[in-house]
């Protein structure tokens, strides 16, 4: 377009600029002096968190024309939604791959604000609004699950209520205060969908803010350079300096990456929800329908799991002050280490702190989708008995081999490898059991394993270990 | 003669003050009240309810139960519907078992063939009278009180069973 095509482009600019001033707010914050080592990549991940957020109020806002929040109609729009609102289908696919990828490129931005020393002086409090903005999205992470009313919903709020019920003294009531009465159901949902639609983003707008105009004002931390030791006398003067002498103005500089970052996660977001689509909703949130295995969504599947995986008695301490412990220490970082070295080169604690977090919640949250405590209900029936442990037996081994199916071994033990993971499998128990152990342990249990005594007549148990003592490998 | 403006003015600045903490007052003791309500503990959650003729129970047996909650609103849909475990074990001797695994809530299921009620989320399993036979349940099946009378089995129910509240 030529200069004079422009004219008529500026001269409303202008006017707006005149009465409204917003270029000349904005202006210098975008060109804000920052060290020109923050133009990194590993610098993108806060902006990227950033621009998701803003996909999740698009699209949410969307899906609340059409969604209706009422146990009653809630399952119905959702499937509507799905298949006969134009575009529906690809609006909850967005928002579904949106908040996985909101917690995920979050906790990245996490990690490597603390990897790089970024939450010590004097960022501390940048930091703690920082895990603020982590717990909230967690709170619309689980509450958006609860909005999607199918029985992974509806079970996941017993869970919920399960765990709140812990809580000595207050459990009770606070379950009621979660559920909006004293059971799951249409006072729980309006409940859910207030927090989710309302409360948590008025507060998470309220804090991002916050986390921006300290991140304006204080300045974007420098690359840390080992042996580089921060401290409250000198640090804010050598910050000023660095940027004096060798910074970059943040827009368009360091933005480039920013700008870069956020539309590659916009489209794999995009991908995403058009290769796989929209997730759920799974069965009609029915409580009489309980043939159901519910699982929460992936940002919990590691506690789902640490609570198959603990022992009984150590449960409740582990759930009434694991929580208090993990987000008080969370908080307490900056505290703690608040000044002092900041490059990771120079912390091997922080480094394997985080290595250490990473490995377990990973692990467990592997062990979520393995899920090998849970018993194979199916198993007894439909797992076949390997033909070489049935080949050349004897009629009382073969009768055993139909007991273990049918009292339903099969639900905990495999064979051949099918069948459940819950107990240990039964391919090659002669060879670490003796007859008279296999029968104590069939009538007594023990050891995570039921007790069958009252439940096999003696003829069944004599079959049974008959059967047992010939599973050599 | 600027002390009476003066204390006008403070006057003023005390009645703003004064006029919001009661607005703040009058609205926020009602919103508190609004919003932690259901919190109160109440007792009329609980109330009998009718099961049907023992006869759809055959003595032995274990079955699954289905009830509307008492308390409830027209908005509920499915959720105001809620299943429990019958056990005759005979004449009018019962157990009624919560569906709600004593671990962390999800639905226990009955297997006649081994007798035991299994729970697919983390794998706790309970004897068929609703004890504790392995994993993670920190006690046994959540049982409600019940009651037979004129041929029809009635249980005390409309709360979810929690540790903190079992039935
Ligand atoms: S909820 Fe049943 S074992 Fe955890």
């Amino acid at each position: 377009m030529s200069a004079r095509g422009l004219g008529p482009v500026r001269s409303t600019l202008g006017w707006l600029e005149e009465r409204a001033g917003l270029g000349g707010a904005i202006a210098p914050a975008l060109d804000h002096p920052v060290p020109r080592s923050t133009a990194s990549w590993w610098y993108v991940f806060g902006s990227a968190t950033l621009a998701l957020f803003v996909l999740q109020v698009v699209t949410g806002i969307c899906l609340a024309l059409v969604y209706v929040p009422s146990a009653e109609g809630a399952y119905q729009s959702l499937l509507y939604l799905n298949f006969q609102a134009p575009f529906g289908w690809f609006l909850r696919a967005v928002h579904f791959w949106g908040s996985n990828a909101m917690v995920a490129v979050m906790t990245l931005h996490m990690i490597q604000v603390f990897l790089w020393g970024a939450h010590k002086y004097p960022r501390e409090l940048t930091w703690i609004v920082g895990v603020f903005l982590f717990l909230c999205t967690l709170g619309m992470a689980f509450t958006g699950q609860i909005l999607r009313w199918d029985q992974d919903a509806y079970w996941g709020l017993g869970i919920g209520a399960s765990i709140a019920s812990r809580a000595p003294g207050v459990g009770d009531a606070l379950v009621s205060l979660l559920l909006g009465g004293p059971i799951i159901a249409g006072r729980t949902l309006s409940r859910f969908f207030a927090v989710h639609v309302f409360l948590v983003p008025g507060i998470l707008i309220g804090m991002i803010g916050l986390h921006i105009w300290l991140v304006l004002r204080i300045g974007i931390n420098e690359w840390p350079m080992p042996g580089r030791v921060v401290t409250r006398e000198t640090y804010r003067q050598r910050y000023e300096e660095e940027v004096h002498k060798d910074g970059v103005s943040f827009f368009p500089y360091a933005a480039r990456k920013d700008m870069v970052a956020c539309g590659v996660v916009v489209l794999a977001v995009v991908l995403c929800a058009v290769l796989f689509g929209p997730f759920g909703p799974h069965g009609v949130p029915d409580p009489t329908l309980i043939d159901t295995a519910p699982k929460p969504d992936f940002y919990f599947l590691a506690l789902y799991a640490l609570f198959a995986l603990l022992p009984p008695w150590t449960e409740t301490v582990v759930i009434l002050v694991g929580p208090v412990l993990a987000i008080g220490a969370l908080f307490l970082v900056p505290f703690i280490a608040g000044t002092g070295e900041k490059s990771w080169k120079r912390r091997p604690v922080a480094v394997l702190g985080v290595l250490v977090i990473v490995l377990t919640v990973t692990t467990l949250a592997g062990l979520g989708v393995a899920v090998p405590w849970s018993p194979q209900m199916e198993a007894w029936t439909a797992a076949a008995t390997p033909v070489r442990y049935v080949k050349g037996r004897t009629p009382l081994e073969l009768q055993g081999a139909l007991v273990l199916q049918n009292k339903q071994c099969r639900t905990c033990h495999s064979l051949g490898g099918g069948g459940g993971r819950r107990g240990p499998a039964l391919d090659g128990i002669a060879t670490r059991q003796t007859r008279d152990q296999l029968i104590r342990q069939v009538l007594q249990g023990g050891g995570n394993m039921p007790a069958y005594g009252k439940n096999l007549s003696p003829a069944e148990v004599n079959a049974l270990v008959a059967f047992m003592g010939t599973l050599r490998p | 003669m600027t002390p009476p403006s003066q204390s006008r003015r403070g006057f003023l600045f005390r009645l703003g003050i004064g006029l919001n903490v009661l607005g703040a007052a009058l609205v926020g003791i009602p919103v508190v009240g609004y919003i932690f309500g259901p919190a109160r503990r109440r007792t009329d959650g609980q109330s009998w309810i009718g099961l049907g003729p023992i006869g759809a129970f055959p003595a032995g047996e274990t079955r699954l139960a289905t009830y509307e909650n008492p308390v409830r609103v027209p908005w509920d849909g499915a959720t105001a519907k809620i299943a429990c475990w019958v056990r005759h074990i005979k004449g009018e001797r019962f157990q009624v078992f919560a569906v709600n695994c004593a671990h962390l809530g999800c639905p226990v299921r009955w297997f006649a063939q081994s007798r035991l009620f299994m729970c697919p989320c983390h794998g706790g399993a309970y004897y068929e009278d609703g004890s504790r036979a392995s994993g993670p349940p920190p006690r046994g099946l959540f049982e409600y009180e019940y009651r037979v009378r004129d041929g029809a089995l009635w249980v005390r129910g409309g709360q979810l069973p929690t540790l903190s509240r079992p039935v």
